[in-house]
């Protein structure tokens, strides 16, 4: 079975509408990035409590909060995690006092304890950080993520000109902006597994770049007599069965981890499925593009130089 | 690396025995199978405590700081190998603790173990006429400092505050309590003051209350020395007394501790505070061993017996033959456990009592962390996660179930796509999956939950160096090659490929194993080792099968 054979698409003349498609998704990000006021960052990043509840039998939100507030306990966030079936699992984040934290769970047990019996529910999770830890995190994820961006630059200029490690990196920074947009928009928490999935994604997406790329470099060397236009739109339209079927495959894998995974894995399971696909279709529709400006831009600067030293 | 099949075939399969071997089951000591890989707390269940030495009541230089971590972590360490867990880990992270307990069953009571200072102090009980006397001077300040309105508010309301003249005759038929009489007289002439200046109140109690603010909260307690607060005013009064201008005003040579324990007099519930003389008679320092701990059977209390060592012995015995009849108060953490009358000169054996309300397992644990010995500093627990074991055995039962699927749907992709060549990189994927699981094993690597999800889309991109390769293959026959040519150069051509993929992945991966922690850790290590697996697989594996499948007959076709 084959996909793709002999394909022949002119991907680069259809750059100007995947730049659309791009700032749409973006401005869709964005929206959604203000309309919720800012990444929801979890406890890690915040400092804070959070608890999770199992409960034998179907429990309210509002039966649950009325436990809650009768014990003292005022301002808890109630996110219920599993819908229908039997019995509740709810996530509580906790307001708790700076250096109070880690007695959030022992209050909680006393809180639900006066309600129901012992053997009705279960604190299955816990974390608590003091602020200190979570801006300790914060600090050291922007680190990371800025890290792994200025070594895999480097790497990109050691191994291909700088125009090809700087196109990849457009297309890094694009991946990583949409994914942002869609972890606002999903209403997904910034945890450090979501950052894990942030620098996976930087992975995969320069992977992605650097197969077309190293077609292209290829191509490039074979000097045909074709436009560089015409030679990008012809190394995507060869690596382009390896770029689905590698695509297939990796979301084969992740869509069985985010629909089996269990609830405290599937934000993580989604986030590399939006930078999957994203990653894929950026190294097409905004590395490939960008590579071609970049070369247009310094072909005309050369041409002027060119004219401008004859005249 | 060899260029014979045969050599090529013993790297292979030295390796995936060597991998293999490691993932055999363990049998455990009970006879039970012990799972081949270290499994991260989050997916056995389990405590783990970040703890910071809580520097705020010294200022402690860089060294002494090192040394103080230092010293607690041996301590935690002692304490931990008592308590009985199953491969805990405790280690230095720069200057915090990391304590890791797998499988505890009860999260609360391990970390009390964990985190109590247990600095153990047997001091005398003064007569209390010291702090009496200072009584006045003291509330003074405290008018000064915190300004007469600001108390008003916070005394009178939400219910008045009784009788001062009442509360302290209360007790007066104790005998001892001589000291106390004399406050009241003293108190009763402020009272008078303070009805001429602030007479715009209608309150007559009001005046008293604002000028002998914590002389009003205070009464008399059991014995001489020992007064009650009011639980509710509590934090308002440890406020007052942590004031350097009344800190300055307290005699020199009287410290003042809480009790440990609510006590209910007439409908509403109190706290003591004991005046107790500064030096200590000893210290826990000088204990030589502490337990088993039982229950009173008279009181019953639970009591936790000790032993002194030689020296402390001697002390001990130095400080309570010169105060027999005095009160001596059992002061653990700077709470007051319990005090008892001395009857007799005490040496190495004594034991300590705890208030009724304890359980047997708490003095049971009291006695651990004495034996264990004291921190040399208190700790505060800055992060602090707990996974039960039932949601760490629900992660795995999910993480294998989505992990399987994952490869079965993988493994039909390849066949369905490449038929006889999907074959081989199904044998390459196989040889992964065993690489991978055994290079976790073998390196005693930590499986967390979020390693699972780096391990299942490992799976999804370790076939693409695979899909790579195939594809040049089959381009180089498009170009009239012979399945061999066409497999040699398919496999050269692909590979700046391959590294470069790879590699930035493999820096990714470095990456985050150096930021994160424990879960995230995880996933950087099976990703890295995964890169690594796939690599070896998808390259060498895979061409491997090709040769054999190119070497038995002189092959026309590939299907591929």
């Amino acid at each position: 079975m084959r996909v793709f054979r002999e394909a022949n698409f002119k991907f680069l003349s259809a750059r100007r509408h995947a730049y659309v498609v791009s700032a749409a998704i973006l401005g869709v990000g964005l929206i959604g990035l203000v309309a919720r006021g800012g990444l929801q960052a979890g406890v890690e990043f915040t400092g804070g409590a959070m608890v999770e509840v199992t409960f034998a039998d179907v429990v309210e939100t509002a039966n649950l909060r009325a436990a809650l507030t009768g014990a003292g306990m005022e301002g808890v966030q109630i996110q219920q995690l599993r819908g229908g079936g039997e019995g509740s699992e709810v996530l509580l984040r906790i307001p708790m006092e700076e250096g109070d934290e880690t007695q959030a769970r022992a209050a909680v047990g006393d809180a639900l304890g006066a309600t129901w019996a012992e053997s009705d529910f279960e604190v299955v999770r816990s974390d608590a950080l003091s602020s200190k830890v979570g801006s300790d995190f914060q600090r050291r994820a922007v680190l990371a993520v800025l890290i792994s961006f200025v070594l895999t630059l480097f790497y990109l200029a050691f191994r291909f000109e700088w125009r090809f490690g700087v196109a990849a990196v457009i297309a890094t920074v694009h991946d990583i902006l949409i994914t942002f947009g869609f972890i606002a928009v999903a209403g997904v928490e910034m945890t450090l597994s979501t950052v894990a999935a942030l620098l996976t994604i930087v992975g995969y997406s320069l992977n992605d770049t650097i197969v077309v790329f190293d077609r292209v470099r290829e191509n490039l060397r074979k000097k045909r007599r074709e436009e560089y236009r015409e030679t990008l739109d012809r190394s995507i339209n060869e690596t382009l069965p390896r770029t689905v079927l590698t695509s297939g495959t990796t979301m084969l894998a992740l869509l069985s981890l985010a629909v089996l995974g269990g609830a405290v894995i599937r934000p993580l399971a989604l986030v590399l499925i939006a930078g999957v696909m994203v990653g894929t279709y950026s190294s097409i529709f905004v590395a490939a593009p960008a590579l071609l400006e970049i070369h247009d831009r310094a072909r005309r600067a050369a041409a002027r130089a060119a004219a401008h030293s004859a005249g | 690396m060899f260029k014979s099949v045969r050599g090529r075939l013993i790297l292979i399969g030295a390796l995936v025995l060597l991998c293999g071997w490691s993932l055999v089951p363990e049998t455990g000591e009970n006879g039970e199978r012990l799972w081949p890989l270290k499994l991260g707390l989050d997916l056995q269940g389990g405590m783990y405590l970040a703890l910071e030495v809580d520097t705020s009541a010294d200022t402690l230089s860089e060294a002494g700081l090192n040394d103080a971590v230092d010293r607690t972590l041996t301590t935690i360490r002692n304490r931990i190998d008592q308590f009985g867990v199953r491969e805990p880990t405790v280690q230095r992270s720069g200057d915090r603790i990391i304590v890791e307990l797998a499988g505890i069953q009860d999260p609360e009571r391990g970390k009390a173990i964990v985190t109590q200072t247990a600095f153990l102090e047997f001091k005398l009980i003064t007569d209390g006429t010291g702090f009496a006397a200072a009584l006045t001077d003291i509330d003074e300040a405290i008018v000064e400092v915190v300004g007469a309105e600001n108390l008003a508010v916070d005394l009178l309301a939400p219910e008045p505050v009784p009788d001062l003249s009442d509360l302290l005759e209360a007790p007066a038929a104790e005998p001892g309590t001589d000291a106390l009489p004399d406050t009241a007289g003293g108190a009763a002439d402020t009272v008078g003051d303070a009805g001429e200046t602030g007479d715009d109140d209608p309150s007559a109690e009001t005046p008293a209350a604002v000028l002998r603010p914590l002389g009003t909260l205070l009464r008399q307690g059991e014995g001489p020395g020992i007064f009650l607060a009011p639980t509710q005013d509590v934090p308002t009064i440890e406020e007052w007394l942590a004031l350097p201008e009344v800190q300055e005003l307290l005699p020199r040579d009287v410290e003042l501790h809480w009790g440990s324990e609510e006590k209910g007099v007439a409908g509403a519930t109190y706290l003591e505070l004991y005046a107790l003389e500064e030096d200590p008679l000893v210290t826990g320092d000088r204990l030589a061993d502490a337990g088993p701990a039982s229950r009173d059977p008279t009181f019953n209390r639970p009591i936790v017996p000790f032993e002194m060592t030689r020296q402390g012995g001697r002390i001990f015995l130095r400080g309570t033959q010169g105060n027999i009849g005095r009160n001596m108060a059992i002061v653990l953490d700077n709470r007051v456990q319990s005090y008892a009358v001395i009857r007799g000169p005490l040496e190495r054996r004594a034991q300590i009592e705890l208030q009724p309300g304890a359980s047997l397992q708490e003095a049971q644990d009291l006695a651990l962390v004495l034996r264990a010995g004291a921190l040399p500093m208190p700790i505060s627990v800055v992060e602090e996660r707990n996974v039960s074991a039932s949601l760490g055995e629900d992660s795995i039962r999910q993480g294998r179930i989505a992990f399987i699927l994952g490869i079965i749907a993988v493994v039909a992709l390849m066949l369905v796509y490449y038929r006889l060549a999907g074959v081989l990189a199904v044998g390459a994927l196989v040889t992964y999956v065993i690489l991978v699981l055994g290079a976790l094993a073998g390196l005693q690597a930590t499986l967390t939950l979020p390693g699972i999800a780096g391990l299942i889309l490992s799976i999804g991109m370790a076939v693409d160096a695979n899909v790579l390769i195939f594809e040049r293959v089959r381009e180089e026959l498009a170009s009239e090659k012979t399945p061999r040519n066409a497999v040699e150069s398919g496999f050269s051509n692909a590979l700046s490929a391959i590294v470069d993929a790879n590699l930035t992945t493999l820096i990714t991966g470095a990456i985050l194993f150096q930021f994160g922690t424990g879960p995230v850790r995880g996933f950087a290590v099976t990703l890295c080792i995964g890169i690594i697996a796939s690599f070896f697989s998808a390259v060498y594996v895979t061409r491997t099968l090709f040769l054999i499948y190119l070497n038995r007959r002189v092959a026309k076709t590939l299907s591929i």
